[in-house]
C-alpha cells in the first residue's frame, strides 16, 4: 500500500549471555499502525528500544528510509517515543513539557550527492511558532486549558495525553509507544485505544505500538507482529492473525482456542478423535499430523444424538454476553462459548461447521497450548492487571546493574 | 497502655532537662552583668558588644565563614558528581564505594583530624625535600630559578580538610534523589532531541536540586561548628570560631565565650530547623505523588 520506512535486518540482541532477539527481520511501512504483541520477555520492548536508538543491537542493521542508523543517537532520529510511565518532566508545566523538543535548536545538515555533510546550521524556532505549535498540539489531544498545570496535578489519562503531545509536536516520522495504556483503568483504556487510532489517522505517521494485550492489538493495528522468545511468530493483519494463526502459540495468544491433535486425511478432510470432519483447509501431505484450531464461538451445542462429538460439561461460568463452558472430550477439555446454559455434568453433543476448523502445521509449540484443564488459573493470570511485566522487570534489572549506556 | 502516662512524661522531661540545661545556662549567663559564671548580676548585652569589638573573634568569624562557604560549594559540586557516578555503577562496585563513603561519616573526628594533619605534614615535608633537590640540580642553577613547593598547615589545609569531610554528607543526600529518579526521564529528553549534556542540565539536575540543597545545608552546618578536625589541620596561622572559644576557655573563662557560643548555637539551630522542614516537606510531597499514581 505504501512505501517501506523502517527495516530491521538480522537483528540479534543479547544481554550478557541471555539472547533477547534472535535473527529478527521486520519491515515497517510508512503511515502504518504496527503492533508488537507478545508475552512478557518476548523481546518486544527491546525491539522498540532498538528502533528508538536507546539500545544498540549486537549485530544486524537498522535501516530508516534506506539509511543505516545503528549508530545514530536518539536525538538525531526522526522518531519520538511515548514511554510506559510517560516520563513527563515533573518540574515543568504541561506547556513546557510539550515545548521541550521545540526549544532545542535543531542542527540542519546539507549533504552533497555522496552523503557528505557540506554545511551545518542551527535552526531555532521563534517563541511565537513554539506557542502556536504547542497550543495546536494540546488541542489535538484535548488538553487546552491545562498548559499551566504541573504533571503531578493531572490524572493518568491526562498525563498520557501530554506524553503523546510532547512526542508528536516534533512532527516525527514515527511514534513509538511502549505499553502506553498499561497504567490506565479498563474504561479509560478502551477510550484511549480509539483515540490513539484517531490521532494516528489525523497526523498520518507511523505508529509502532508495544503491548501484551491482544485485544488492544486487534482493535488498533493495521499490522500485528506476534513475538515470543525473541522471535517473530507471525506477521499479519488482525483478521489474518485471528483467523489463520500460524502455530499453536499464536492461536493460543490471540483470543481463545481449542487446539487438538489431528491428522489431515486429505484436502478438506481432517481426522480427530478417530472421526473425520469436513473442513476448508488444504495443501497438506496425505495423513500429515496437524494441530486443529477450533475457536470457542464456532462450536454449536446440539442434542447428543445429533452431535459430531459427545462430551461432559465440567464447569460453567456466566460472562454476561455468553456462558463459558468447559467440556471434557475424552480427557481433553474444550472451551465453548454459547448463549445456551448447560448444567455441570450434562452430556452434550457438539457440531462444528467446516469453516470453524483452522488447520496448522505442527510446530515447537504443538501440545503446549489449547487444553482448558487449567482454564480458571489461566483466566486469573490474564485478568491480573498488576502482574509485573517481566520484560520491563528484566530491563529495569539491567539498568540497576548499570547496563544503561 | 496509656499514651501519656505520668512516668513517660517525667522521663521525657528529665531527658530534655539533661540535654538542654547546659545550653540554657550558657545562654542565660551570656546576658549576665557580672564576670562570674555562678552569680546572677542583672541583664546586659555588654558581652555581645565586647565580642564584636574583639579582633580575634572577628578574624575567626571571617575564617569560619570563608572556609564553610568555600568547602560547602566545592563539596557540593564534587559530591553531586560522585553520587551520579555511583548511581550508574554496577551493583557490586557501587556498594563497595558507598561503604568507603560512609566510613568518614561514622569515623571519630579526632582520627580524621590527626590522620589529615599527618598527611599534610608529610606532604609538606616531601614537597620541601623535592624543592631542595630541584634547587640543587644543574637546571635550576643555570636558569637561576628557586623552587619552593613546601607548605605548612594553614588556611588551605583547613579548607581541604573541610571539603573532605563535607563530601560524604552531600553524596548521602543526593543519592536517594537519584534512586527516585525515573530512568526514562533522561531517555525522554534524548528522544526529544536533547544531547546527553542538555538532558542532564534541563531534566536530570532540576530533579536532584532538593537533594543537593539538603546536602549543601548539612555540609555547611558540619563545617561551621567543626572543632576537632579544624584544630588539627589549621596549624597556627588560621583559626575558626570554635578554636577561638577553645583557646579563650584555656586562658580564663570569660562571659564573652558564653555570648559567642550562644550565637553559634543559634546559627546551627536555625540551619537544622531549615533542613528538617525541607526534608519533611519533600517527604510529604513524595507521599502525595505516590498516592496519586
Amino acid at each position: 500500500m505504501s512505501k517501506e520506512l523502517i527495516r530491521l535486518r538480522n537483528i540479534r540482541m543479547a544481554f550478557d549471555d541471555e539472547v533477547v532477539l534472535n535473527d529478527l527481520n521486520l519491515y515497517i511501512n510508512d503511515k502504518e499502525f504496527l503492533t508488537l504483541l507478545g508475552p512478557s520477555g518476548c523481546g518486544k520492548t527491546t525491539t522498540l528500544r532498538i528502533i528508538g536508538g536507546f539500545t544498540t543491537p549486537v549485530s544486524g542493521d537498522v535501516l530508516f528510509d534506506g539509511v543505516r542508523i545503528n549508530d545514530v543517537p536518539p536525538y538525531r532520529r526522526q522518531i519520538n517515543t511515548v514511554f510506559q510511565k510517560y516520563a513527563l518532566f515533573p518540574h515543568m508545566n504541561v506547556f513546557e513539557n510539550v515545548a521541550f523538543g521545540l526549544r532545542i535548536p535543531k542542527v540542519e545538515e546539507q549533504r552533497d550527492e555522496n552523503g557528505k555533510v557540506v554545511s551545518r546550521r542551527k535552526v531555532k524556532l521563534s517563541e511565537q511558532e513554539i506557542q502556536d505549535r504547542v497550543m495546536e498540539m494540546l488541542e489535538t489531544v484535548s488538553l487546552k486549558g491545562f498548559e499551566n498545570r504541573k504533571p503531578d496535578a493531572l490524572s493518568g489519562g491526562q498525563q498520557q495525553r501530554v506524553a503523546i503531545a510532547r512526542a508528536l509536536v516534533n512532527r516525527p516520522k514515527v511514534l513509538l509507544l511502549d505499553e502506553p495504556l498499561g497504567a490506565l483503568d479498563l474504561k479509560l483504556r478502551k477510550d484511549m485505544q480509539l483515540e490513539l487510532k484517531k490521532i494516528q489517522q489525523q497526523v498520518g505517521i507511523t505508529f509502532i505500538y508495544v503491548t501484551h494485550d491482544q485485544e488492544e492489538a486487534l482493535t488498533m493495528s493495521d499490522t500485528i507482529v506476534v513475538m515470543d522468545k525473541g522471535r517473530i511468530q507471525q506477521i499479519g493483519t488482525p483478521e489474518d492473525i485471528y483467523n489463520e494463526p500460524k502455530n499453536a502459540f499464536v492461536a493460543d495468544f490471540i483470543g481463545e482456542s481449542n487446539i487438538i491433535d489431528g491428522v489431515m486425511v486429505r484436502d478438506k478432510l481432517v481426522k480427530m478423535y478417530g472421526k473425520e470432519f469436513p473442513c476448508l483447509d488444504g495443501g497438506f501431505a496425505e495423513n500429515e499430523p496437524v494441530d486443529v484450531v477450533i475457536r470457542p464461538e464456532d462450536i454449536d451445542i446440539v442434542p447428543v444424538d445429533q452431535g459430531q462429538l459427545v462430551g461432559t460439561v465440567t464447569s460453567v461460568t456466566f460472562k454476561g454476553m455468553q456462558y463459558d463452558i468447559i467440556v471434557d472430550f475424552r480427557g481433553f477439555k474444550w472451551l465453548i462459548q454459547t448463549t445456551d446454559h448447560s448444567p455441570v455434568g450434562a452430556r452434550i453433543g457438539v457440531k462444528i461447521d467446516p469453516d470453524g476448523f483452522h488447520i496448522m502445521k505442527k510446530s515447537q509449540y504443538s501440545g503446549m497450548f489449547g487444553d482448558y484443564s487449567s482454564y480458571s488459573d489461566e483466566y486469573d493470570e490474564l485478568s491480573d492487571v498488576d502482574a509485573v511485566d517481566e520484560d520491563e522487570g528484566a530491563e529495569e534489572e539491567r539498568r540497576e546493574e548499570g547496563y544503561a549506556e | 497502655m496509656k499514651k501519656n502516662g505520668i512516668l513517660s512524661r517525667a522521663f521525657l522531661a528529665i531527658l530534655f532537662l539533661f540535654l538542654y540545661a547546659p545550653i540554657f545556662v550558657l545562654i542565660a549567663f551570656s546576658f549576665n552583668d557580672s564576670k562570674s559564671n555562678a552569680v546572677w548580676g542583672g541583664f546586659t548585652f555588654d558581652w555581645y558588644v565586647q565580642l564584636f569589638q574583639n579582633r580575634t573573634v572577628l578574624g575567626a568569624l571571617q575564617t569560619t565563614l570563608l572556609v564553610s562557604v568555600l568547602a560547602t560549594l566545592i563539596a557540593t559540586v564534587v559530591g553531586t558528581a560522585a553520587a551520579i557516578g555511583f548511581s550508574s555503577m554496577k551493583r557490586r562496585p557501587r556498594s563497595l564505594f558507598l561503604t568507603v563513603n560512609n566510613i568518614p561519616l561514622t569515623n571519630a573526628d579526632i582520627i580524621t583530624g590527626v590522620s589529615m594533619m599527618l598527611l599534610f605534614v608529610f606532604a609538606g615535608q616531601a614537597l620541601a625535600d623535592f624543592s631542595g633537590w630541584l634547587n640543587n640540580t644543574q637546571l635550576a642553577e643555570n636558569a637561576n630559578l628557586w623552587f619552593d613547593f613546601s607548605f605548612s598547615l594553614g588556611f588551605v589545609t583547613l579548607l581541604i580538610a573541610h571539603i573532605t569531610f563535607d563530601i560524604p554528607y552531600v553524596i548521602v543526600s543526593v543519592l536517594p534523589k537519584l534512586r527516585q529518579l525515573d530512568p526514562n526521564l533522561a531517555e525522554a529528553a534524548l528522544d526529544l532531541g536533547a544531547t546527553r549534556l542538555q538532558a542532564f542540565w534541563k531534566v536530570v539536575l532540576p530533579e536532584l536540586v532538593p537533594g543537593i540543597v539538603n546536602g549543601m545545608l548539612i555540609a555547611f552546618t558540619m563545617s561551621i561548628d567543626d572543632f576537632v578536625i579544624s584544630y588539627f589541620t589549621a596549624g597556627s596561622q588560621a583559626s575558626t570560631l570554635s578554636m577561638v572559644v577553645y583557646s579563650m576557655v584555656r586562658r580564663r573563662v570569660s562571659p564573652e565565650i558564653n555570648a559567642l557560643s550562644t550565637l553559634m548555637f543559634v546559627a546551627v539551630l536555625i540551619l537544622l530547623v531549615v533542613i528538617n522542614l525541607r526534608q519533611a516537606r519533600q517527604e510529604e510531597r513524595r507521599k502525595r505523588q505516590a498516592l496519586r499514581s
